[in-house]
């Protein structure tokens, strides 16, 4: 950490040391100052690490698809492994192989996107998953849930777009209107907010416990605190560990989930 | 990197309240990886993957062409095979066949070979031994004309011949010797 770091806790505090406590991490852990301030706009770490990330994936693909080749190098062939993961084990297999072709390319942008924003959590110095913060989930399930509402709109018409929202169907007999008060709500009004906060709350949740242990690791040392401390970075291993599995499999949910509603705003029957 | 952890006297607000300034940064991040990917790189790669694809199915294609052409030939070789065996089958049979017919005509001429040999043997064997009788006669009774002269002291010889006895005598003697025979 550099000298012009400013923390929000003490370095010097530490076990068995009068007058300070353990800084425990919670909500302000996701508050940055702003690097730099234009008019009213704030411009903080997680909005340069979501640029800068970004830029990393476009370089990527870049390297790898710019020029591609018959005989794949190892870029190329890395880059199609991912590319085909998402065409071929989501979007075919949720939406189908002749639906689903139009909607690869946001299925994969989406999926390398929110992989990497999760990502930075455990990249040094970066070391903050930019989709702990709800506005970058919130984006991202906001053009789902466009997406997925006027697509089921152009396919249907009005009246059948509704009937499928609704999932009006007329052998329920009299709980039809119960079952479509219930459709109304869970699809339209809790479905986005779930497909953004289940991503949030993930990394979130992840970020807090890692920082949690780093900060207990630090505090701790200091006399019998020691052992303690030794325990506590195991279990900042232990949880980077983890997260990078947890960062995979959200992404992986978050764009399962996304292409679910786009072929659900595409079959006949809800 | 100057981030920096706000002090925790800081009022932070609502976890769940997205920041403005936060959504719009998302989204124009999201724009620019869905900007390029789908603009540029995926149709690059999808083309490629394309030629890749029928790459692969023209080089099946052509080794199934290979292997029907490869399948014709050999059905023809397989013919022709058969046709050659069958071939030397005839002409085997034919040759037996003619063999046969060749052993028997030789086996039909030695034995008329051998017949006329014998035949002609046993003229020869005929003509010698009449030859041979003739002679004989003629010397055995001129020996014995000789001996009884001899014995007799004087020559019998012509009237010997004249009265031809000993001509009837041989004649005798040859009957009798038949006789025995």
């Amino acid at each position: 950490m550099s000298a012009d770091q400013t923390l929000a806790f003490d370095p010097s505090c530490h076990l068995f040391i009068e007058g300070c406590g353990f800084p425990a991490p919670g909500l302000h852990t996701f508050l940055y100052e702003p690097i730099a301030t234009i008019g009213s706009f704030e411009f903080t770490k997680p909005m340069l690490l979501a640029l800068l990330g970004s830029i990393a994936i476009v370089a990527f693909f870049w390297a790898a698809f710019a020029k591609p080749k018959l005989v794949p190098g190892k870029l190329q062939m890395v880059g199609e492994a991912g590319y085909d993961f998402v065409r071929r084990g989501i979007v075919y297999e949720i939406i189908g192989k002749k639906d689903g072709e139009k909607y690869v390319p946001f299925m994969v942008s989406l999926f390398f996107f929110v992989w990497i924003m999760n990502l930075w959590s455990i990249i040094p110095l970066a070391q903050f998953p930019v989709t702990s913060l709800i506005a970058f989930p919130a984006g991202l399930a906001a053009v789902v849930y466009v997406m997925w509402v006027s697509l089921t709109f152009r396919k249907h018409g009005f009246v059948g777009g509704w009937k499928n929202i609704l999932g009006y169907d007329k052998s329920l007999g009299a709980i039809l209107p119960l079952i479509m008060v219930l459709e109304f709500f869970s699809n339209l009004i809790i479905r986005p907010f779930t497909h953004a906060v289940r991503l949030f709350a993930n990394m979130f949740a992840g970020h807090l416990l890692i920082v949690m242990f780093s900060l207990a690791t630090w505090y701790l040392m200091n006399g019998l605190g020691f052992v303690y401390a030794g325990a506590s970075f195991v279990m900042v291993i232990i949880m980077t560990a983890f997260e990078l599995f947890i960062q995979a499999v959200q992404a992986y949910v978050f764009v399962l989930l996304a292409s679910s509603y786009v072929q659900g705003a595409l079959s006949e029957h809800h | 990197m100057n981030a920096l952890f706000l002090a925790a006297a800081e009022e932070p607000q609502n976890p769940l309240l997205p920041h403005l300034d936060e959504l719009v940064i998302g989204l124009i991040a999201f724009a620019i990886v869905f900007g390029f990917l789908a603009k540029k790189l995926l149709p690059n790669i999808n083309k490629v993957l394309e030629q890749r694809r029928e790459a692969i199915e023209g080089g099946i294609e052509e080794a199934e062409a290979a292997k029907i052409e490869a399948q014709s030939v050999l059905e023809q070789y397989k013919a022709q095979l058969a046709e050659a065996r069958h071939e030397a089958a005839r002409l085997r049979q034919e040759a037996q066949e003619q063999g046969t017919a060749i052993i028997q005509e030789m086996k039909a001429e030695g034995q008329r070979q051998r017949e006329e040999i014998i035949a002609a043997g046993h003229a020869q064997i005929e003509a010698d031994r009449k030859a041979a009788a003739t002679a004989l006669r003629q010397d055995v009774g001129k020996l014995a004309t000789d001996l009884a002269g001899k014995l007799v002291g004087e020559s019998l010889e012509d009237v010997a011949r004249q009265s031809r006895t000993i001509d009837r005598f041989l004649d005798e003697l040859e009957e009798k010797a038949e006789a025995a025979r």
